[in-house]
């Protein structure tokens, strides 16, 4: 409702996908799991959102609540100013979803598969037909159209699968991990037809455990761990949180390491000791590098000017677990599965 | 068609037509999984040979002397037990479907929430049928016959697609409650041998211990297979003779099903609302 009222008046853009307090409790015979622990969410029409997070953090259950497959426990959500759970009906009709696993008939053939969705997408037979051939065409898969999905590459699955869920010309898409086990290869190809309805204005919701396919695909992030957000933004101002660039120097007698560490420090003009490390076991140093390359260039000339032998130095550009370390203090390895 | 919102469809007409879709989907997945019907049948045509010529010998029929009462009377058993069994194929295929994902999709689309269940047990009656014919031409071979003329036959059969049709639906609740497709397999058959083996499938209840008879007679197999030898004119003794289940074996067969239908497919329906992939 709140988003309908904005767009009456012109102003902002109205929010596509809207949540407020999310929260979902998982009970098991033994352990209780707060899968949701009040997710807020705001996405602007025509945007993308990538939803970044180890797995277990609940990602799945954020997308699984928002496409009507589970109600929450508290909070609300809206998709296109509709409730989830009070006008779920509606919500299906409007939205599309591809998940973490392929979820197509294995024993159907790629245009009996798009057919049947589009059938259950309250197509007729013929509508059905003519829509699963445009998608077939745009997915590059007319060719394996008659071919059984047990033939399909784990590519050509991922594709079908997201043609499925655009069978309704859906404004707004939730894609979970859309990526996860293909191939560099299939993985382009994909981000280009993510790209592709983009440009054709649908909003897009897309989890990730990724931080570059969020920096690639995504207009803002929010970070998701254990059921909250804990941050938002673009790649570029979550990276600066993580302090930007670092730079990592193993030298090579043991000895050296503490003093190393304090050339660097002079010669960087770093003002916070905290910001850099030092593991004696390894003989690794690690001290932020706002220069990127010019200041690898230093380290490597003050060392060698005390005499410090370099056993390997490098440039490094964080990643989503030095995100995570610097959020939350922890490593993003979590197996379980929400 | 695009993202406007669908038109107001009659809820029941759209029912149909989403089973019918998913039926559909159900049908054209039989001939590509050919093994799938090979199991199906190996299964109760072992039972049929084992009964006839090994067990059956020393197991005389009361009031049917000769050595074809027995055959005569284990077929209508074997139907009834090859149609309790369709609880397997309903819980595998849809914990199959749960296990890659499949489920989640269809709960996603704008579709009837009876839909895919009431799809995958039309799909798998069909298939049934025909699992159930070569059990028949089987019988035939072993010297079954049936004696009170085709219509009658034909109102056995119906029976027995009725009971398995029940039988579906149990087997879809079983397999949407289960983490995967091998632990349905079992949830799905582990019971049903204990309650057909205490049944009158293949055993004249009088033969059994005076304690387990009447539970033999009332147990909703006892009823579908009384019912058909009764159509089928087939040698069909009793324990007592008199009561409901000899008397009326058509009827409690029916109210069985009825029954059975009542309760496990609003639960199965319900248990779909709920169900989660993973």
């Amino acid at each position: 409702m709140g988003g309908l009222r904005h767009i009456q008046k012109g102003e902002v853009r109205m929010a596509a996908i809207e949540a407020t307090g999310l929260v979902k409790t998982f009970k098991g015979r033994k352990t209780t799991v707060k899968a949701l622990d009040g997710i807020d969410l705001d996405v602007p029409e025509g945007t993308v959102l990538g939803l970044l997070g180890p797995n277990g953090a609940g990602k799945t259950t954020t997308v699984r609540v928002l496409t009507t497959l589970m109600k929450p426990d508290a909070g609300t959500a809206r998709v296109l100013g509709h409730d989830v759970v009070t006008e779920a009906d509606t919500v299906r009709s409007l939205v599309g979803l591809s998940g973490q696993y392929a979820a197509v008939d294995e024993l159907l053939t790629g245009r009996e598969n798009l057919w049947m969705f589009g059938r259950l997408y309250r197509l007729s037979s013929q509508q059905a037909k003519q829509r699963a051939e445009e998608l077939l065409a745009t997915f590059d898969l007319t060719e394996a159209a008659d071919r059984i999905l047990k033939t399909y590459s784990g590519g050509m699955r991922r594709r079908l699968d997201l043609a499925g869920s655009l069978i309704a010309h859906p404004k707004v898409l939730f894609l979970d991990e859309p990526t996860t086990g293909l191939d560099p290869r299939s993985r382009l190809d994909l981000w280009q037809i993510i790209r592709d309805r983009v440009r054709e204005g649908v909003t897009i919701l897309l989890t990730t455990q990724y931080l570059e396919e969020a920096d690639e695909l995504a207009d803002s992030i929010a970070v998701v761990d254990h059921g909250s957000v804990i941050a938002r933004g673009t790649a570029d101002e979550l990276k600066a949180k993580v302090g930007g660039e670092r730079i990592e120097v193993v030298v090579h007698d043991p000895g050296d390491t503490v003093r190393a560490l304090e050339l660097l420090t002079g010669a960087l003009r770093i003002a916070d000791p905290e910001s850099t490390t030092l593991e004696e076991h390894t003989r690794r140093i690690t001290v932020p590098a706002p220069g990127g390359s010019s200041a690898l260039v230093d380290v490597i000339r003050t060392l060698d000017a005390a005499d410090i032998r370099i056993a390997d130095i490098g440039l490094r550009r964080p990643t989503l677990d030095d995100v995570f370390l610097t959020l939350t203090g922890h490593e993003a390895e979590q197996k379980e599965s929400l | 068609m695009s993202a406007e919102l669908p038109a107001r469809v009659n809820p029941i007409g759209r029912a149909l037509s989403d089973a019918g879709v998913l039926a559909w989907r159900s049908l054209k997945r039989i001939p590509r999984t050919p093994d799938m019907l090979i199991y199906a049948t190996i299964q109760p045509i072992m039972f049929v040979l084992l009964f006839a010529y090994v067990f059956g010998n020393a197991i005389p029929i009361p009031g049917f002397p000769g050595p074809r009462a027995y055959r005569e009377f284990l077929m209508s058993g074997i139907f009834a037990q090859t149609m309790a069994f369709a609880v397997a194929s309903a819980s595998v295929g849809l914990a199959d479907d749960m296990s890659k994902g499949l489920i989640d999709r269809f709960r996603s689309l704008p579709m009837a929430r009876s839909g895919v269940i009431a799809g995958r047990v039309v799909g798998d009656l069909v298939f049934n049928a025909f699992v159930m014919l070569i059990m028949v031409l089987c019988g035939f071979i072993v010297g079954w016959r049936w004696h009170n003329g085709f219509g009658q036959a034909l109102a056995a059969f119906a029976i027995l697609l009725l009971f398995a049709f029940a039988m579906l639906w149990v087997g879809a609740l079983i397999g949407l409650s289960v983490g995967g497709p091998e632990v349905a397999s079992s949830a799905g058959l582990i019971w049903l041998f204990p309650l057909t083996f205490l049944s009158n499938a293949f055993v004249p209840t009088p033969q059994l211990p005076s304690a387990l008879q009447p539970v033999a007679e009332w147990n909703p197999i006892s009823s579908i297979v009384a019912a058909c030898r009764h159509l089928f004119g087939n040698p069909s003794p009793f324990a007592s003779p008199d009561g409901f289940p000899a008397q009326h074996p058509v009827w409690l067969s029916l109210i069985w099903c009825v029954a059975i239908i009542v309760v496990f497919a609003p639960l199965a329906v319900r248990k779909y609302r709920s169900a989660t992939g993973h």
